[in-house]
């Protein structure tokens, strides 16, 4: 089976690469693009850990085809740092112990910033309901949460 | 080799003659939240895809309440839930929708990916087959319309022929006087696939009397049932408790489960009675708010 | 070694900001699976779909040929191991660790490795693996412990003979062994009693559930030697074992430590380093090995399946006088459970003259038992948990009080050997029994539960270096890998010890051909074992700079003192010299012996056990029986805690796991022995819209065996949960359930058959 010519974008910069039909978005991204950020914790929507956006929607990169990604453009964890400014969802993580082992902390992070650019205000339960996607093993959610709920205060507050 | 031929028409009739003329196995993918999780596991093994994001009819939502709402087959979950006029109008159809795993899956789910994938358990099915939704299928020999109920016929299996899909979803005029509801059973709080739903639909009339009434339970048998004895306890009733304890004995009358390592037959049979007599409150309160 | 027991901290207990956050908050982290190497390959594994078979023939010939395979190997390719234990092998059987890692006559549990390829494209490598014709025979399966403890259930080894037993058994079964620790005469003193609760209790095996699958890249070069980059919670362990499998030389295998996204006693031992090596070295490519997430749950270590029998006797004033208990667990195909550490830890929050625990350990067809979080501890916590609350029910008497009253203490004798020194449960008790949440009213179908745990933690062998640059700033080594933010206490430790500002301190994990010895990331022991050694290196260096000091000021050393990250005169005596910074020393360095290199290689002893406390609110809907867990909060003794927020993260993050463990968490076989939730949809795992926020309480108990006062925090956490939620929903439903997970048909019928 030959592979797929695509052009997409990725990061805002227009990106060719080939793909076998059944790589996903993830694998491509990972394997084809060496954008390792986005993480692979079960390639089946269950986890959250690929997250990434796409044409400004959040879902799991490995529920996407490479092949679906003609014309699209797709948002990655590599690009959530402007220059050397951390966005304030990151820098809130490192401060408030947000993260533990990090695997799961790309996935939170492309989420989070999917969620308060939505609702700069979720309440806690908003906010837990639309992370509920993304799993955590190791920090029991509060010190998550408490960082998501603690910068879109701090986004508020700066506007 | 284990690839596949990936096709994206921009036109129904485009993607008909592709699943038509296609040599082997074509599927159809929408929001692929079913079937890559099937084409990753093996359980999937299509000689075509045909992704049908790309036509504009089926990612639109038209009309209005008072003529009837047309939903596109392959209408994301997220814009579904985004539609401020839907959701007021028929609210546990959007909720069932809605409920559909995480804000992930949201962005790519369809309602005609949940109906198709014929899941007995699917979310949107039940508010579907409540709110007497008729599905649009598009087919080599031109259109027809079924009601959405009729579509899956056994776990995985649906009634379409080879070269049919799914376009659109439309959704009866709304009555005054209406309200819907879906509740599911899940142990988490998210991210589950459903032990039971039931999805209530019902109108009443002026002096609060219900004149009409649809009960749809899910995961209880190996389609969503559309269960008319359950809507016959509720029609004619001013919902009070003696109506609603008919409904609640002739829901769990029904369900036909089976055990499974998501629920007991007895669990299931109980929680179907609760679901569909709690669903029928929150409709009812729906409906007397919306005259 | 003694010294800072009354000193305060400048660094020590603060929060700064970890030195690899940046890395992890921007996708820049390399995890196990993220590593490639120029021309690597996909190795993938092919596993029995069977829970018990024996392998008659393995065809690879078809998988092979198909262009694009580099290699297949099987079990053959594997060296024989004899059972013989060699010195520094710590009872590790190395043909079982060998067949678990790829099956040889016989496949054990579905999920069971039978054979792997290497091939240029997981399509490729997909492909090759249906080509691969395995013929079994199947057998007869045990999966249930108490069925497989049974006489006759179907047999997994035939050399197995249980030990602990007399007379010696002469035939085999799937009895490991059995153990016994008793204190005075229990049966007697039950006589005593004024009530007795005897209860039964099954639990369900369940999963570490990390989100990082297991993943590795192995390279084999033409001398021999092998380089792994792999994620685990200790490559030194990695070294060690796939040497010896391989019968390599330890040195020549070279093990680079990824960053490793959760482990939780998961990733303490290998599953698939061995395999990769050997594709590596017959493709003469680099491998990459990345397990699915399905291959998770069917391959690596899950924790037990158990059956516990506890039965506590009580004064009507609560006192208790006895208590017993039998705990029989699952291992998984191979020895290995965790039922000695399940039994130490079953009584540890009480204070009992009277005590005898049993336990038992049987093979059955289901993967490899290994680690999870203070093992077998919560299991047998959450039994007697239960008992502790259904005797205060029974006495009508406040469940703390009752803790309280019997709880154990600085010099109460524990069932297995040591009294206890200084330790913090009374004072978790009494955090708990003072808190807030006390004070809330209950509602409708409402409960509140409480338990307690206790966890020995472990120390070991760890090593550290300390490098000061010229500028003297610090670059500190050590070879543990850092799980949830040891890279930060560790810098925080030589920045105390050295008295420098912490952001001039820069860790780093060393592979194992860089740095000294560490063991593996378990059992708590990394802040106080290898910190220990990090304390010591840093006072390596601060020796030598009073040295090199007491030379140029012409003095003793014992003139010059370290203070504040400078050398000053240590009194009068020695003159009035100016004081001497860290980087004023270092920058003399190449003068005064060049340059400063701290080291320490030690074998930590005294970790100091922990204790935790918990209480929660649980509303259940009587109608679906649907759990939720409102309110929660946890009391534990960290001796003293390094960065307190990484300490509360353990706690939390323990919570959540064993409130999952509690409700829904489960492996759930079919008939066929086959798993049916291999995957995170079917397998609940917590998610963030189940938990409320968890209120973690540190409290300071200093361990007398370490220099800070550190204990392990790590584990504890998981033990109280079990029994704290099943308490609440005891107590919310007024039906007392004993079989864990508490899952919502299970409570509907408890609820309906008390009607
Ligand atoms: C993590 C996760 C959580 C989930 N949680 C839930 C949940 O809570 N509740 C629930 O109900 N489901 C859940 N699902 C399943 C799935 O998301 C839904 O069933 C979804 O609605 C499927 O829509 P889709 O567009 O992604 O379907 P696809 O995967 O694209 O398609 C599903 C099937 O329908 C066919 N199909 C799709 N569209 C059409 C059409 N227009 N005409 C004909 N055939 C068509 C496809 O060929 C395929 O066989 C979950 C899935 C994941 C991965
Ligand atoms: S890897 Fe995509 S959701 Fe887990
Ligand atoms: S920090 Fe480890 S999974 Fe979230």
């Amino acid at each position: 089976m030959s592979k797929f010519h695509i052009t997409t974008t990725v990061n805002g910069e227009a990106v060719e690469y080939l793909c076998d039909p059944k790589q996903t978005l993830l694998d491509v991204l990972r394997d084809e693009l060496n954008l390792t950020g986005s993480k692979e914790g079960c390639s089946s929507g269950d986890c959250g850990a690929c997250s990434v956006t796409l044409d400004g929607r959040l879902v799991c990169s490995c529920l996407v085809l490479g092949v679906e990604m003609q014309g699209r453009s797709v948002e990655t964890i590599e690009n959530m740092a402007q220059g050397e400014k951390l966005h304030p969802l990151q820098q809130k993580f490192l401060e408030a112990a947000a993260l533990q082992c990090g695997f799961c902390t790309p996935g939170f992070l492309v989420a989070a910033k999917a969620l308060l650019e939505k609702n700069p205000n979720p309440t806690e339960s908003e906010a837990r309901y639309w992370l509920a996607g993304n799993l955590c093993r190791c920090t029991g959610y509060d010190k998550i949460i408490r960082a998501v709920l603690e910068t879109a205060a701090d986004m508020r507050g700066s506007k | 080799m284990s690839g596949f031929q990936y096709e994206s028409p921009g036109s129904v009739d485009e993607a008909v003659r592709l699943l038509a003329g296609a040599k082997g196995n074509a599927r159809v993918l929408a929001g692929g939240t079913d079937l890559l999780v099937q084409l990753r596991s093996g359980a999937a093994n299509p000689d075509m895809l045909v992704d049908i994001k790309r036509i504009s009819e089926l990612r639109q939502i038209s009309g209005n309440a008072a003529s009837g709402f047309v939903i596109g087959a392959a209408v994301s979950g997220a814009e579904i839930g985004e539609h401020k006029e839907l959701a007021k109008a028929w609210p546990g159809l959007v909720e069932g929708m809605e409920l559909i795993g995480s804000t992930q899956i949201q962005g790519r789910a369809t309602p005609g990916g949940n109906l198709c994938n014929a899941s007995p358990a699917g979310d949107c099915t039940p508010g579907l087959v409540a709110a007497g939704a008729i599905a649009v299928i598009a087919g080599p020999n031109g259109r027809r319309e079924i009601p959405a109920e009729q579509v899956p016929v056994s776990p995985g299996k649906t009634s379409l022929a080879k070269g049919e899909f799914v376009v659109a979803f439309k959704l009866p005029p709304r009555a005054k006087n209406s309200g819907d509801a879906y509740l599911r059973m899940i142990p988490r709080t998210e991210m589950d696939i459903a032990i039971v739903g039931a999805g209530v639909n019902l109108t009443l009339d002026a002096s609060g009397v219900c004149v009409a009434a649809r009960v749809s339970l899910g995961a209880v048998a190996p389609t969503v049932l559309l269960v008319d004895a359950a809507a016959r306890a509720l029609i004619g009733s001013k919902l009070d408790d003696a109506a609603l304890a008919k409904l609640e004995a002739a829901a769990s009358a029904a369900a036909k489960p089976i055990s499974d390592k998501r629920g007991t037959i007895e669990y299931r049979t109980k929680v179907a009675g609760v679901l569909a007599r709690r669903a029928a409150v929150i409709a009812r309160d729906r409906a007397r708010s919306n005259a | 070694m003694a010294g800072y027991e009354d000193k305060s901290f400048k660094w020590i207990g603060t929060r700064p900001v970890r030195p690899d956050g940046v890395d992890k908050v921007t996708g820049r982290a390399n995890y196990g699976a993220d590593m490639k190497l120029p021309g690597q390959l996909t190795g993938r594994i092919l596993r029995s779909p069977h829970a018990h078979a024996k392998i008659l023939s393995i065809d690879t010939s078809k998988a092979e040929k198909l262009p694009g395979v580099k290699a297949v190997i099987t079990g053959k390719d594997f060296p024989e191991m004899h059972n013989g234990v060699l010195p520094g092998d710590e009872g590790v059987n190395f043909h079982y660790l060998s067949c678990n890692i790829m099956a040889r006559n016989k496949v054990l549990y579905d999920g069971h490795a039978v054979a792997a390829v290497a091939a240029a494209s997981a399509a490729i490598a997909e492909e090759a693996l249906a080509l691969i014709e395995v013929k079994y025979e199947v057998l007869p399966h045990v999966i249930d412990v108490d069925l497989a403890l049974k006489p006759g259930a179907p047999l997994l080894h035939d050399d197995i003979f249980t030990t602990g037993v007399t007379p010696k058994p002469e035939k085999p079964s799937n009895t490991v062994q059995r153990i016994q620790m008793q204190l005075g005469d229990p049966d007697a003193a039950f006589k005593d009693a004024d009530v007795v609760v005897e209860r039964s209790f099954k639990t369900k095996a369940v999963h570490q559930g990390y989100i990082e699958p297991h993943a590795v890249v192995a390279e084999w070069s033409e001398d021999g030697q092998c380089r792994i980059w792999c994620s685990s919670q200790g490559h030194f362990m990695v070294r060690t074992l796939t040497a010896r499998l391989l019968q390599m030389e330890v040195a020549q295998v070279r093990v680079i430590p990824a960053e490793i996204g959760g482990g939780f006693g998961g990733k303490t031992i290998i599953f698939i380093e061995p395999t990769a090596v050997l594709l590596a070295r017959k493709a003469k490519r680099p491998v990459r090995i990345v397990m699915s997430r399905d291959e998770v749950f069917r391959g690596t270590g899950p924790a037990p399946g158990t059956s516990i029998d506890v039965k506590i006797g009580a004064k009507k004033d609560g006192m208790l006088v006895a208590a017993t208990g039998e705990f029989r667990y699952q291992a998984g195909a191979f020895p290995g459970s965790p039922v000695g550490a399940a039994c130490m830890a079953a009584f540890g929050p009480y204070a009992l003259s009277h005590v005898r625990v049993v336990g038992y350990e049987a093979v059955t067809n289901r993967p490899l038992c290994y680690s999870y979080r203070a093992p077998g501890a919560p299991l047998s916590s959450f039994a007697v948990e239960s008992v502790m609350d259904e005797i205060a029910q029974k006495l009508n008497l406040d469940p703390m009080d009752l803790r309280i009253k019997n709880g154990s203490k600085e010099g109460t004798q524990m069932v297995y050997g040591p009294k206890l020194k200084a330790v913090g449960n009374l004072e978790c008790l009494k955090a708990i029994q003072n808190h807030p949440i006390n004070k809330i009213p209950l509602g409708p179908n409402q409960g509140r539960g409480l338990a307690a745990g206790f966890w020995f933690n472990l120390g070991g062998q760890s090593s550290a270096v300390v490098n000061i640059a010229e500028d003297g700033t610090a670059n500190i080594m050590t070879g543990s890998p850092d799980i949830g933010g040891s890279r930060a206490s560790m810098a925080l430790m030589a920045a105390e010890v050295l008295g420098i500002d912490y952001s001039k301190v820069r860790p780093i994990v060393g592979d194992t051909s860089a740095v000294g010895f560490c063991e593996i990331t378990h059992g708590s022991r990394v802040t106080f074992a290898t910190g220990m050694a990090i304390i010591q290196a840093a006072e390596d260096v601060v020796l030598q700079c009073r040295q090199r000091v007491a030379k140029m000021w012409e003095v003793d050393v014992e003139a010059v003192k370290w203070e504040d990250g400078h050398a000053r005169p240590a009194g009068a005596n020695a003159g009035d010299q100016k004081p001497l910074s860290l980087a004023q020393i270092a920058a003399k360095a190449a003068r005064t012996g060049g340059p400063l290199v701290g080291s320490a290689a030690i074998n930590a002893g005294g970790p100091g056990p922990a204790f935790g406390v918990h209480i929660c609110d649980v509303e259940v809907d009587p109608e679906t029986g649907h759990v939720t867990v409102l309110r929660y909060v946890a009391a534990q003794d960290a001796g003293k805690a390094i960065h307190p927020s990484y300490v509360e993260g353990q706690i939390q993050g323990g919570v959540a796991q064993g409130v999952g463990w509690a409700l829904n968490e489960e492996y759930i076989y079919g008939e066929d022995g086959r798993l049916q939730n291999s995957g995170f949809l079917d397998y609940r795992i917590p998610v963030a819209s189940d938990l409320p926020m968890i209120d973690a309480i540190i409290l300071e108990v200093p361990n007398p065996g370490h220099p800070f006062g550190v204990r392990g925090v790590g584990e504890v956490p998981i033990v109280p949960p079990l029994g704290a939620i099943a308490n609440a929903v005891a107590r919310a439903t007024g039906a007392r359930m004993t079989d864990l997970p508490l899952t919502p048909p299970k409570i509907r019928a408890a609820i309906d058959a008390k009607k």
